[in-house]
């Protein structure tokens, strides 16, 4: 798995800040078949969570509707400097985990 | 017949025949990328590299330039040094002559030779994530320069050849590639709009593959619309196609990775 990660490297405090978060992943449903007929099994990445200094800020239970390389996009308040970090977790039991450091002024 | 009764006779069939003349080649002042026909989240998801999901190819495509490959034990690296500049315009300029089997070669191709001849590795097989990763890395460097195919002389045959193969009708449907994307570019097909068909977002991540994909995958794509057999991946009309695709392009700015619908 790679993953691009993106947040402001500085904000004021109180500041409202968009984090988003891409994964690549095929995100295979279990419900498809290959060229031979025989059942694909699923494997999705089927949690995310997001920490910031530490405190879970957002988390998401991911379904197999969800398109291969899954995207979001929320929202925080900046309230102080330390690591905001991301972690994937699929059905085979890879994991993924990225983080970027935020300073608060 | 008087002679004003002819006149309009004539003026009628005059009308009559306009929609169906060709269109033929777009002017380059009309020229418009692909881009431009899709709706604005996805031209928004194209622009933003944080939400364009072809970054992670070209995040991967990073890992692997540096990566000793082949019995070689070479990185990309190790001779082309930074991509920022060696590799800049590299895009914009393939399809390109290559000496060494007399015709032209994409990017694509380049790569692989590189990785055959200078690596001593296995050719990556088409379509594979680590071709079109490097592949997506190394047109990324061209980003914003215009589509400039190489004034070689020796290009010209093969460059008419894949113009002959986008005038000629093929399949089922007996449609030409130039019948849409000559002569209807800008009208609609079923629901989706009939852009230009300039390849200069390759390779790109269509929404509908969920995946990143290769200009060839496109052109097979197409090629399945109007029930046509489709040659195999790397055949030389493709390489061809794509030379004479980049000369209708030329002059538009180079977007790789692009993103589709």
């Amino acid at each position: 798995m790679r993953s691009l990660v993106n947040a402001p490297k500085t904000a004021r405090q109180g500041e409202i800040i968009e984090i988003k978060a891409m994964v690549a992943h095929p995100m295979e449903t279990g419900y498809r078949t290959d060229a031979k007929g025989a059942p694909i099994p699923r494997n999705i990445v089927n949690r995310f969570t997001c920490t910031y200094d530490g405190e879970e800020i957002f988390s998401a239970d991911f379904f197999p509707a969800i398109s291969a390389n899954p995207f979001l996009s929320f929202t925080t308040v900046a309230t102080a400097s330390g690591p905001i970090t991301f972690t994937w977790t699929a059905d085979d039991g890879a994991t993924q985990t990225a983080t970027v450091e935020i300073t608060v002024t | 017949m008087t002679r004003g009764q002819r006149l309009s006779a004539w003026l009628l069939l005059a009308a009559l025949a306009a929609p169906l003349a060709l269109a033929g080649e777009i002017p380059r002042d009309q020229r418009r990328s692909g881009a431009d026909f899709m709706a604005p989240e996805t031209r928004a998801m194209q622009a933003d590299d944080t939400a364009n999901p072809a970054m992670l190819w070209v995040l991967e495509g990073d890992a692997l330039w540096r990566e000793p490959a082949g019995a070689a034990g070479q990185s990309c690296a190790d001779c082309h040094g930074d991509t920022a500049e060696s590799m800049r315009g590299v895009a914009a300029r393939h399809p390109a002559f290559d000496e060494a089997s007399g015709r032209p070669i994409d990017l694509q191709g380049r790569i692989n030779q590189c990785r055959a001849e200078r690596q001593s590795a296995e050719p990556f097989p088409p379509e594979d994530d680590r071709l079109l990763a490097l592949t997506a890395y190394v047109a990324r460097q061209s980003l914003g320069l215009p589509a400039d195919p190489p004034d070689d002389p020796r290009l010209v045959p093969f460059q008419e050849n894949g113009r002959h193969l986008f005038e000629r009708r093929i399949g089922q449907l007996n449609l030409s590639c130039a019948d849409c994307h000559d002569d209807h570019w800008g009208g609609r097909l079923g629901g989706a709009p009939i852009p230009q068909a300039h390849p200069t977002g390759y390779p790109l991540y269509r929404l509908e593959w969920q995946t990143l994909g290769s200009l060839q995958r496109r052109l097979r794509n197409c090629m399945t619309g109007v029930r046509a057999e489709t040659p195999s991946f790397g055949a030389p009309d493709f390489v061809d196609l794509e030379l004479y695709l980049m000369r209708r392009a030329e002059g538009l700015p180079l977007e790789a990775p692009g993103v589709r619908p």
